[in-house]
């Protein structure tokens, strides 16, 4: 049988996700995890008066309850529902951060926990800081120029 | 009290479309979670080397600093601040000083969740 | 090219022994199962021994039921799911059988009870041989795809590695189901490189060996009360049976598939159903040994299907293999 033909099969048995239904659930999820941060953000900000503190103080209290509701077990229940509604906040890092860190400890803490845990935050922050770097460089140039 | 309600609402809307956008693609092109993780930083980096980002902020405020694009954003920020303030040597500097806050606290949550909680067997 | 090979002497499985996890007590057989364990952990601190310790209950039960010692066993031939075949090794070393590790991933069942039964029939002197096959779902998840309290979704056609286990002891009793035939089976491109649809590039490999077979001995599909597969879950299952149902009209209606046997898809959401070497040897002890032990069926051929791939060779691109061994198994009722 010709891959072609095997790949035609596959394509006409393979059931597909589920699109509309999977899309509303995530925009749910990513609406209301937001929705909770911009709550967040108005209570910080009427106590600290600092717009950017504030931005902060909120991204890591989500960091802070996506890890511990990934500690206890809850954070995967939710997000086999929700999808990228729970993956593309925050709380979606926090979680592969803490939930890789679990995982590995029976494999010891230095090569087990140190190594394994950047396997989802490390890209992140690789290539997080590689566009940063270029960005870097152009911004520096165009400056460097009087273009800026 | 409307001004209250109609940021929530944006930042819900805001929230919504990225997570949305990203269940599409990993539906429909099989893009990983992991890729799309890290396009989203990069492309947050893109939207405020190119101005986008602030002016969305002012919009949808928590939609899309919360997502990881305010991830990517804050070390666009960082590096750009840096540079102007330091030179060329903000190039390296301002990225993950802008991005620390969150990346130390996930590591150690993550560290003490590691000493503190063990992984269950996943249910269906 | 032969193929099909005949057993020559009387290899019969005189005892069987299944065990499952808590996903599995809940399915349609968890009654039948010998064993299981709701907690995943066989009592053990990590799921690598856990999938061990699955095996060794499984030997220890099989031993038990047929009133023998494990010293009686003159060769072990065992594998799981994980790198190395570590949780075999780990956990039947203790018994001091001579032993064989093999991998053929979710192949692994039939592989071994053909490897043994070979073994057997050209050394007419041995009396008793084990078969054990494990896989667990926590080692598997954490080995080929994502921590277990990572929050992710899995897609419609990805299946679920079953928590199980199975163990065969191989004897020269006449009155026990037989295995008369094995036919080895061959590595065929699967056509996908998607991790998630393991069913769909395993039904090739097995589509091959039922073809080969009829052809080759020239049977009919209706001689047999099933052709049974290991773990193509529901698409893999409904590509084979629309491959053969062109290539060898009628012998659809036979198909019956592991995968799908162990959950109830209606009340557990294990998506296109079970996978792991662990299904076939769990849902061959509990349901297909028992119909022939009592003659309720006369034979059976049996083909457990196995994904050949790495997440190495899954992040390099390269294509999943299938494979899928056959043996021929004979009620000694009807014979």
């Amino acid at each position: 049988m010709k891959n072609s033909e095997k790949q035609l099969l596959i394509k006409k048995h393979s059931p597909h996700s589920n699109i509309v239904k999977n899309f509303l659930i995530s925009f749910v999820f990513g609406g209301l995890i937001c929705g909770v941060g911009e709550c967040l953000f108005l209570l910080y900000k009427s106590l600290t008066g600092d717009t950017e503190l504030s931005s902060l103080l909120v991204t890591l209290t989500l960091i802070f309850i996506a890890s511990i509701l990934t500690g206890i077990g809850v954070f995967d229940r939710i997000a086999k529902h929700a999808g990228a509604g729970t993956l593309v906040p925050v709380t979606g890092f926090a979680n592969a951060v803490v939930s890789e860190a679990m995982d590995s400890q029976s494999e010891g803490y230095v090569l087990g926990v140190g190594a394994k845990i950047f396997t989802v935050a490390g890209p992140v922050i690789l290539f997080g800081t590689a566009c940063g770097v270029v960005y870097g460089i152009i911004y520096f140039l165009l400056s460097f120029f009087g273009a800026v | 009290m409307e001004n209250i309600l109609l940021s929530i609402l944006l930042a819900f809307i805001g929230g919504g479309i990225l997570a949305s956008a990203a269940q599409i693609l990993i539906d429909l092109t099989k893009l990983t979670p992991a890729r799309i993780l890290v396009s989203y930083v990069c492309l947050g980096v893109l939207l405020y080397a190119v101005g986008l980002y602030d002016p969305l902020l002012k919009i949808f405020g928590s939609g899309v600093s919360v997502p990881l694009i305010g991830f990517g954003a804050s070390i666009g920020r960082g590096v750009m601040e840096s540079v102007r303030d330091e030179g060329a040597i903000g190039i390296l500097k301002g990225g993950i000083s802008a991005a620390s806050a969150g990346i130390t606290l996930s590591l150690v949550l993550g560290l003490c969740a590691s000493v503190v909680f063990k992984s269950k067997p996943k249910k269906m | 090219m032969k193929r099909v090979i005949k057993v020559k002497n009387n290899i019969s499985i005189i005892s069987h022994a299944s065990v499952g996890g808590g996903e599995e007590r809940r399915g349609p057989l968890g009654d039948k199962l010998d064993f299981c364990d709701p907690s995943d952990t066989f009592g053990q601190s990590t799921f690598e021994v856990a999938e061990g310790e699955c095996g060794r209950i499984a030997l220890n039960t099989a031993l038990t039921k047929a009133n023998l010692s494990h010293e009686d066993l003159e060769l072990l031939v065992a594998g799981d799911l994980q790198n190395q075949c570590v949780g075999t090794s780990l956990s039947l070393g203790s018994f001091g059988i001579p032993f064989l590790g093999i991998y053929g991933a979710c192949s692994t069942c039939t592989e071994a009870l053909l490897i043994l039964s070979a073994f057997m029939d050209s050394a007419t002197d041995m009396q008793y041989g084990g078969a054990v096959t494990t896989s667990h779902n926590s080692a598997a998840e954490r080995q080929f795809r994502t921590p277990l309290e990572y929050g992710g979704q899995r897609s419609p056609s990805a299946q679920w590695t079953a928590t199980a286990g199975g163990a065969f002891l191989l004897g020269r009793d006449k009155t026990k189901p037989l295995i008369t035939e094995y036919m080895p089976g061959k590595i065929v491109d699967g056509g996908t490189l998607d991790g998630s649809n393991m069913g769909a590039a395993m039904s090739f490999a097995a589509a091959d060996t039922i073809i080969s077979y009829f052809n080759e001995t020239g049977r009919k599909p209706s001689d047999f009360d099933y052709i049974v597969t290991g773990d193509l879950g529901r698409v893999g299952s409904d590509i084979l049976e629309d491959i053969l149902s062109r290539e060898l009209p009628g012998a659809e209606c036979f198909h019956r598939d592991c995968g799908l046997m162990l959950y109830d898809t209606s009340r557990q959401d294990a998506h296109s159903g079970a996978s792991g070497c662990g299904t076939s040897a769990a849902v061959l002890s509990a349901y297909f040994l028992p119909l022939l032990e009592s003659g309720k069926i006369r034979r059976i051929l049996l083909l457990s299907t196995g994904a050949l791939m790495s997440p190495s060779s899954i992040l390099q691109g390269q294509n999943i293999a299938g494979i899928a061994p056959l043996i021929r198994i004979d009620s000694p009722i009807s014979s």
